[in-house]
């Protein structure tokens, strides 16, 4: 009778522990941790950091990485990669800007540049999911088509009037209607909600970590291998197309070279936020922490007067610092 | 009375024929153990069975009506279940994610359903129960033994009322004792009137439990007979090819 309790006791305190290690050995966690206390730090170490406008511009500034961030979780879950993001992003907002100002609507606009998204990411994932070309080849392409396609569009020059609409985009992506807040954080944050959800409530996102776990697997037990693919890198383009319409809207002019090398900054936010370029790990939570530590760097050391040479290095040093974490807590892993 | 049958099934991967004109049948509460040596070609036969690969040439019925599959998904819905050889497990998940993949249990009405994850969980459990694993449904699949992994594939055979199950080298990486709780199952399943047929390479497993023995060699059915009257050495000569057909 004892023993059924002990034993029972003894459960539920692993399980605790077990639940609290987990938390521990979460990369997002930590890097979450880094996030707080860079904050806490800049706050007390300078006096430009933690004012009303400094923050404001730092939660926009996030967004749009995140965003995009959240679509290519999705990609390297599944074990691929979308390099095309920062040139799809140009081709949307350009496709949006060239509409408008031909006279149409914001609707039509918006549409038109969500169905080019859409219609790329459709692309990438019948080539790569039915033909089987690899997606680093596949994108790597698109990076160059689409903003080759975005300079035919307009002509190469500068688009910032944008029809009857124009006072309308421009208050969708650089207003803050509500509380304060930009509205594109809030069209994040409404994105890492409907990302999380899918990802860990839905089928669709349980097949998702299967295909990145072992592909072959999913295939044998009747998995959709291939639409699903598919449906990945339509919502990675998608990701990149709105966040396009929303920085069209914030910066008021859309040039051709908008979103280059957006792309690396995308997907270190991804990795920092610990997803595995390997597949079958990764979070929304994770892409928004991510790309949240991108942008407190990037801020924090034009706030300390550090040269903006800088700021590769240390961008590429958090990404090395966080995988290394990761390959550490494997080695700790291995040895128990 | 045959509750599945094939006739002049063949498989072929551009040149290579991994199935050749094979027919055969099986009742239902039988057991047949499937030989062969390595790319013999049993895999590849049973695969076809269970909806993975679809046959080159040949027709397979199933209750007296012709069984034309394109997915797994189909074939599970026929009463088919296959343990993959190689296990067919995604490490990333949990060993319930994995039971349930292809078939996950949802909550919800209409076109927004949820994962059951409570529900999943507990079925898993009482799955693993049944098969005497110590197996826990939450851990990942990749922390887990070679016993607890293959209890999890066997565990996928269970989810439905099976008619058939096909096991393909179900006891390769298994203890002596686990080895003992699959051959329980299968005589269990074979009580409950179900058709097992077992693939393996362990000569006194097939004998311990089959019924009867289909030996392929190069794609080609060369034995079909009665464990009572055949012998390891006649079915190692039929395997190795010294015994050219029987
Ligand atoms: N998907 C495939 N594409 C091409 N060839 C294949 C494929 N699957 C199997 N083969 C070939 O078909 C033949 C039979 O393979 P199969 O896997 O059925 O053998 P097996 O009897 O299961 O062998 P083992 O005992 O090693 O599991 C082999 O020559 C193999 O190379
Ligand atoms: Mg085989």
């Amino acid at each position: 009778m004892s023993t059924t309790a002990n034993t029972m006791a003894k459960t539920i305190e692993q399980k605790q522990q077990s639940w609290l290690s987990e938390k521990l050995n979460s990369q997002t966690f930590w890097v979450f941790i880094a996030v707080v206390f860079a904050c806490l730090f800049l706050t007390f170490a300078t006096d430009s950091f933690a004012t009303t406008k400094n923050l404001y511009n730092i939660t926009r500034n996030v967004t749009f990485v995140a965003i995009i961030a959240l679509g290519m979780t999705l990609v390297i879950i599944t074990g691929g990669i979308d390099l095309s993001v920062g040139s799809v992003l140009c081709l949307c907002s350009m496709v949006l800007g060239v509409t408008m100002h031909a006279g149409y609507g914001i609707e039509v606009g918006i549409a038109a540049a969500i169905a080019t998204s859409l219609i790329v990411g459709a692309f990438h994932g019948v080539l790569i999911a039915y033909i089987g070309m690899p997606s680093f080849v596949v994108t790597l392409g698109t990076l160059s088509v689409a903003r080759s396609l975005a300079m035919v569009a307009s002509g190469n020059t500068v688009v910032f009037e944008f029809g009857p609409d124009h006072d309308l985009l421009l208050a969708l992506g650089g207003g803050a209607w509500f509380f304060g807040i930009a509205n594109p954080v809030l069209y994040m944050i409404v994105l890492a909600l409907i990302t999380g959800f899918v990802l860990r409530w839905t089928r669709f996102g349980r097949y998702v970590y299967a295909i990145g776990g072992n592909e072959h697997a999913a295939r044998l037990t009747g998995v959709p291998v291939r639409p699903i693919k598919v449906a990945v890198y339509m919502i990675s383009s998608l990701s990149a197309g709105i966040a396009g319409i929303i920085q069209t809207g914030w910066l008021g002019a859309i040039t051709t070279n908008i979103g280059a090398g957006l792309e690396l900054q995308v997907i270190a936010a991804a990795v920092i936020g610990g997803a595995a370029l390997a597949g079958g790990v990764g979070t929304a939570t994770g892409a928004i922490i991510g790309a949240a530590l991108i942008e407190v760097i990037r801020n924090s050391l034009g706030l300390l007067g550090i040269n903006a040479f800088w700021q590769g290095c240390f961008i590429g040093g958090a990404i090395l610092l966080a995988v290394l974490f990761d390959r550490v807590r494997n080695f700790r892993q291995n040895d128990e | 009375m045959a509750i599945l049958e094939l006739t002049n099934i063949s498989k072929h991967f551009g040149a290579i024929q991994a199935v050749n004109d094979i027919s055969l049948s099986l009742a239902a509460g039988e057991v047949v153990g499937l030989m062969g040596d390595n790319g013999a070609g049993k895999s590849t036969l049973v695969k076809m069975i269970a909806g993975n690969y679809r046959p080159s040439h040949g027709t397979m019925r199933m209750e007296d009506r012709e069984l034309v599959m394109h997915k797994p998904v189909e074939a599970r819905q026929h009463g088919i279940e296959i343990v993959h050889q190689d296990l067919a497990l995604c490490n990333n998940l949990t060993a319930a994610a994995n039971v349930f993949l292809g078939r996950e249990l949802r909550l919800g009405l209409g076109p927004l359903k949820i994962l059951d994850y409570a529900g999943m969980y507990k079925r898993a459990g009482q799955i693993f129960a049944e098969l005497k694993s110590e197996t826990r449904p939450r851990d990942l699949v990749k922390q887990m033994s070679g016993g607890q992994r293959q209890a999890v594939a066997i565990a996928r055979t269970r989810l439905s009322n099976a008619k058939i199950v096909l096991m393909d080298e179900p006891t390769a990486a298994i203890s002596v004792r686990q080895v003992a709780e699959v051959l329980n199952l299968i005589r269990l399943l074979r009580d409950q009137g179900i058709a097992v047929v077992l693939i393996s390479h362990r000569m006194p497993d097939v004998f311990a439990v089959a019924d009867r023995i289909i030996v392929l060699r190069r794609g080609r059915k060369v034995a079909d007979k009665k464990i009572a009257k055949t012998s390891p050495e006649e079915v190692t000569g039929l395997i190795t090819g010294a015994i050219e057909q029987v």
